[in-house]
């Protein structure tokens, strides 16, 4: 049984970590995904995690997003706990209700985009905050109209899914995610299933949002230009680790282990 | 040579059709209950509950491994000793839609289950509650798949309706049978019975289809 008493039930200070991940492990049966991670994200920085596939990249933000559930230690989104919940001055496992009052901080994308097939590109933004927040139609509509513009998809709004190609796609969804107003934006491979060409357009809506907007955002990519680009610091994963991690120009330009420098050589050869 | 009697044909013609009035209120009540139920039976699998699950499922094989005619003869002839008397017509229709909401319910797990994980996981990311994933996103794409083996029962649940014959609900085979003891003749009225449930389930079947194909449209799939 592991000792909860080690977990703060909050972490307060100036400036506080927007997202704390404390010793956090996930596991399948025997096959460790994720190994005691610590991992800190201050408010308004971007991370962008990096890494071969099977080093538990995509599993940390599919675990802050709830999408999962973790083995051992806390995740505390601005201060609170996330998968925990205070009781009696300890923390317990997160009910039902105590996670969707937490998971309204945090907004995802996905690589497969997953907007839902029966409803327009506006429908789709709208639906969150309409059904979930309770936003009045009229409301809800305007903040659509207006993320769809920032992402450039106003012209397609009364478009279904199937009618928009996969960048377009992938741009309603951010717009879908930025409706519930959430402090941390996660993207999961956001650009992976596209075509080349159209990678540009949705890397232009992020670029956006960070140079724009004071969002703390997580990204997994395997663009490494893009990342280097935007980042304010990059995390290279390897075994359920963080292996090694840094601003970009320095894991970029001068990586000191002998794995991300591995890998790094690898991903540039493939290109 | 076949003896056919035109005259006796408009005779009967009446009694049949107030008949096949009888079949189709049978059928249709029996497929609203079938719907509604076979709901409730399809999600009550799905609930984190094990123990509901296992029940629910056994419960839906039992009924689905025996044949409609010994449940429509256990609730009319059995359920008195439990102290349920029930109308032929009542327990007709509750035996057809129990049995074909277990039918149904196999068809709306399939429909479910035909929606993928990320579905799941973009309503997640929305924070929507259990109740609002269903309503707004999983069952509303888990109809369409779902549509074809609905109109199917739809049509079985009808060629079914005869079994009512067995407890006295005068539906159509029940008139028809009856029609050709008074006469001494069958062939009329059987050859009408099933000329009526063709001219009926042809149509049914292909508008089926078409309303399947609406809704895949308005869906925008």
């Amino acid at each position: 049984m592991e000792n909860m008493s080690q977990y703060p039930l909050e972490i307060t200070g100036d400036p506080r970590p927007m997202v704390s991940f404390r010793k956090v492990r996930k596991a399948y049966g025997s096959l460790v995904v994720l190994d005691d991670l610590d991992l800190d994200v201050a408010a308004g920085e971007m991370v962008s995690i990096i890494g071969p596939s099977g080093s538990g990249k995509t599993t940390v933000l599919r675990m802050l997003m709830t999408l999962e559930t973790i083995n051992s230690g806390v995740i505390y989104v601005d201060g609170k706990p996330l998968t925990h919940m205070p009781k009696n001055g300890k923390l317990i496992p997160a009910n039902q209700s105590h996670l969707r009052e937490r998971r309204a901080d945090i907004g995802m994308c996905f690589q497969h985009f997953n907007l839902f097939p029966h409803m327009t590109a506006l429908e789709n933004c709208m639906e969150g905050p309409v059904q979930v927040l309770g936003m009045p139609k009229a409301e809800a509509r305007d903040r659509s109209e207006e993320l769809l513009e920032l992402v450039g998809m106003i012209g397609k709004k009364d478009q279904h899914p199937s009618r928009l190609s996969g960048g377009q796609q992938q741009r309603v969804a951010i717009a879908r995610a930025l409706a519930m107003r959430p402090k941390v934006m996660l993207f999961d491979e956001v650009t992976s299933a596209l075509d080349p060409e159209v990678i540009g357009e949705v890397t232009n809506v992020i670029r956006k949002l960070v140079s724009e907007h004071n969002l703390t955002m997580l990204m997994v990519t395997h663009q490494m230009g893009f990342a280097r680009d935007i980042s304010d610091r990059v995390c290279f994963f390897y075994g359920g680790k963080i292996e090694e991690q840094g601003p970009p120009a320095e894991l970029f330009g001068n990586p000191k282990k002998e794995r991300t420098q591995k890998f790094l050589s690898a991903v540039k050869e493939a290109i | 040579m076949v003896d056919w009697r035109w005259d006796f044909v408009w005779e009967i013609l009446p009694r049949l059709l107030q008949a096949t009035g009888n079949t189709l209120i049978a059928a249709i009540a029996g497929y609203g209950i079938a719907l509604v139920l076979g709901l409730f039976l399809a999600l009550g699998q799905r609930t984190p509950y094990r123990i509901v699950t296992l029940i629910i499922r056994e419960v839906v094989e039992f009924i689905r491994s025996t044949p409609l005619i010994l449940q429509i003869f256990f609730i009319f002839y059995v359920g008195p000793q439990f102290g349920i008397r029930l109308s032929p017509w009542m327990s007709g229709m509750i035996a057809i839609g129990l049995h074909y909401a277990c039918y149904l319910s196999e068809v709306y797990r399939g429909g479910i289950e035909s929606v993928p994980r990320g579905q799941w996981e973009a309503a997640t990311a929305l924070n929507m509650s259990t109740l609002q994933k269903y309503r707004r996103v999983i069952i509303p794409q888990a109809i369409p798949s779902a549509l074809a083996g609905m109109g199917n029962y739809l049509v079985g649940i009808f060629k079914d309706t005869p079994m009512l014959s067995v407890i006295g609900v005068a539906e159509l085979i029940h008139t028809a049978n009856a029609i050709g003891s008074e006469n001494y003749r069958f062939l009329e009225p059987y050859t009408m019975v099933g000329l009526i449930f063709l001219a009926i389930s042809l149509p049914t079947a292909g508008l089926i289809r078409a309303f399947e194909g609406y809704v895949r449209r308005k869906l925008g799939m």
